[in-house]
């Protein structure tokens, strides 16, 4: 048997080459995102002028609004041809599996970011260059909470009927101490006067926020597949 | 054989096992066994259990009550290992169409821990008779290539135990007809393979024994010298009360 970290990585490098090939994922998520930016760019953009303090719930909207749209997606491919029931063929943890579909989402939603902060600067007028890493760190981590529970999430919805509109239902609810966590933080750093302090507490707390969503993912998953 | 260590199955017994659906009982107080070389049909109308009685024995469901040992073990005392040697071919081909078959194969058998993957790939590929076409993605392959390539997914990791559901969907009558002759070497080589059919013509001289499933429950075919399907039938006909 091939340890937990070989096979996620498998999985995930798996996921990636599926990805690669199709491009499905990345093309619908990033013009989603994108058609989101500028929606909320005709609304609160007025004579080039944003109004105070929108940029950061704006990035944060579209991350999470798109990254929902990745999660349902994933899984589905995954349906297709019960592929899900070959994974849980193999001889491996099932937590292999989680952690896989995991890391293929966050290099997926992390690419879309890249793209997405420059587009929300642009509108917005956002600082982006005030502290990079800082920012860098808060949209990584963040990422990292919301997708640990959406990966999870998605799993378990994969075979319900309605599983888009349920994923969004069961999810946003338990992912908002993420967003607010990452909107107070990014926010932080795009004021007029930047709070780098909260911006760090925010991103310690973020870090907290995935050490339990990702402990209590890995800890539900084998059950929730076993059937 | 090229593949990961793991324990070895010289029988396989299911206890009283049952399996609900809600209220509906799929499987009930099933006590079968199965011994290294055996090549077993299931019949049994649509909705019998068939399908279910696989889905435990792979360890995808778990049973409702009962218990199923593989090597006098349960799945439970064997972990995740007890998968290394149980290969699964569902109604479901558990492919993926944006894949070539080569890289099917390579995935599944890196997940499985096979090793010598190059060798054991190409091997699989000249046994799906599908070498030429190792490079092409899976979405343009019929359905009868797509059979072909999955059982060798399901094999690639010398499974002891075969579970076969519907193998012969979409075969042609020369796919079919090698399909038979693996699994005949496969029984030779000690694998307990279950096949879930209705084909009775391509199971008629091929198994070794055959399981009856009606509203859960199971029963040996009656005994005779007819064909499986005239057996089939007459175990049907019994009392099952």
């Amino acid at each position: 048997m091939i340890g937990v970290f070989r096979a996620a990585w498998i999985i995930a490098r798996k996921d990636l080459l599926v990805e690669t090939r199709s491009r499905e994922l990345v093309y619908t998520t990033l013009f989603f995102a994108v058609s989101c930016v500028l929606v909320f760019a005709w609304a609160f953009v007025r004579e080039g002028k944003p109004i105070d303090n929108a940029s950061a719930g704006v990035l944060w909207v579209a991350i999470v609004f798109s990254g929902t749209l990745a999660l349902g997606r994933a899984f589905e491919r995954e349906r297709q041809s019960e592929t899900l029931r070959g994974l849980l063929m193999a001889p491996i943890e099932r937590a292999a599996v989680y952690l896989g579909k995991l890391f293929a989402l966050l290099v997926l939603m992390i690419l879309v970011e890249i793209v997405l902060v420059p587009i929300v600067a642009l509108f917005f007028h956002a600082p982006i260059g005030r502290a990079p890493w800082l920012l860098a760190g808060l949209l990584v981590v963040g990422t990292v909470g919301f997708a640990a529970v959406g990966t999870l999430f998605a799993a378990m919805l994969v075979r319900a009927q309605s599983r888009d509109v349920l994923l969004s239902i069961v999810l946003y609810p338990v992912t908002v101490p993420v967003v607010m966590t990452g909107v107070q933080g990014t926010a932080a750093i795009f004021a007029a006067e930047p709070d780098f302090g909260l911006a760090q507490t925010c991103l310690t707390l973020l870090i907290f926020f995935d050490a339990v969503f990702v402990t209590l993912a890995l800890w539900t998953f084998a059950p929730v597949m076993h059937e | 054989m090229a593949s990961s260590a793991g324990p070895d199955f010289d029988i396989v017994e299911t206890r009283d096992l049952s399996r609900f659906y809600g209220r509906r009982k799929a499987l009930a107080n099933v006590s079968l066994s199965f011994k290294a070389g055996e090549l077993v049909a299931l019949f049994g109308p649509n909705g019998a259990g068939k399908s279910t009685f696989l889905g435990v024995l792979s360890t995808l469901l778990r049973p409702s009550a009962g218990d199923v040992t593989y090597g006098g073990r349960t799945a439970q005392d064997l972990g995740d290992a007890a998968r290394t040697r149980i290969g699964l071919l569902g109604h479901e081909l558990f492919l993926y169409g944006d894949l070539t078959a080569r890289e099917n194969l390579e995935f599944f058998g890196r997940l499985h821990g096979v090793t010598d993957l190059d060798a054991r790939v190409g091997d699989a590929l000249a046994a799906a008779r599908l070498e030429a076409r190792g490079g092409d993605r899976v979405a343009s392959f019929s359905r009868g290539l797509r059979q072909r390539l999955a059982l060798e997914r399901a094999l690639l990791h010398a499974p002891r135990l075969l579970l076969l559901d519907e193998p012969f969907t979409g075969l042609d009558d020369e796919s079919a007809e090698l399909l038979v002759a693996r699994l005949r070497q496969l029984g030779g080589r000690g694998t307990i393979v279950l096949i879930a059919t209705h084909d009775f013509d391509s199971a008629d001289g091929l198994v070794t024994r055959g399981v009856c499933f009606r509203n859960g429950r199971t029963r040996d075919l009656a005994a005779g010298s007819g064909t499986l399907r005239a057996r089939y039938r007459a175990t049907l006909q019994e009392d099952w009360t």
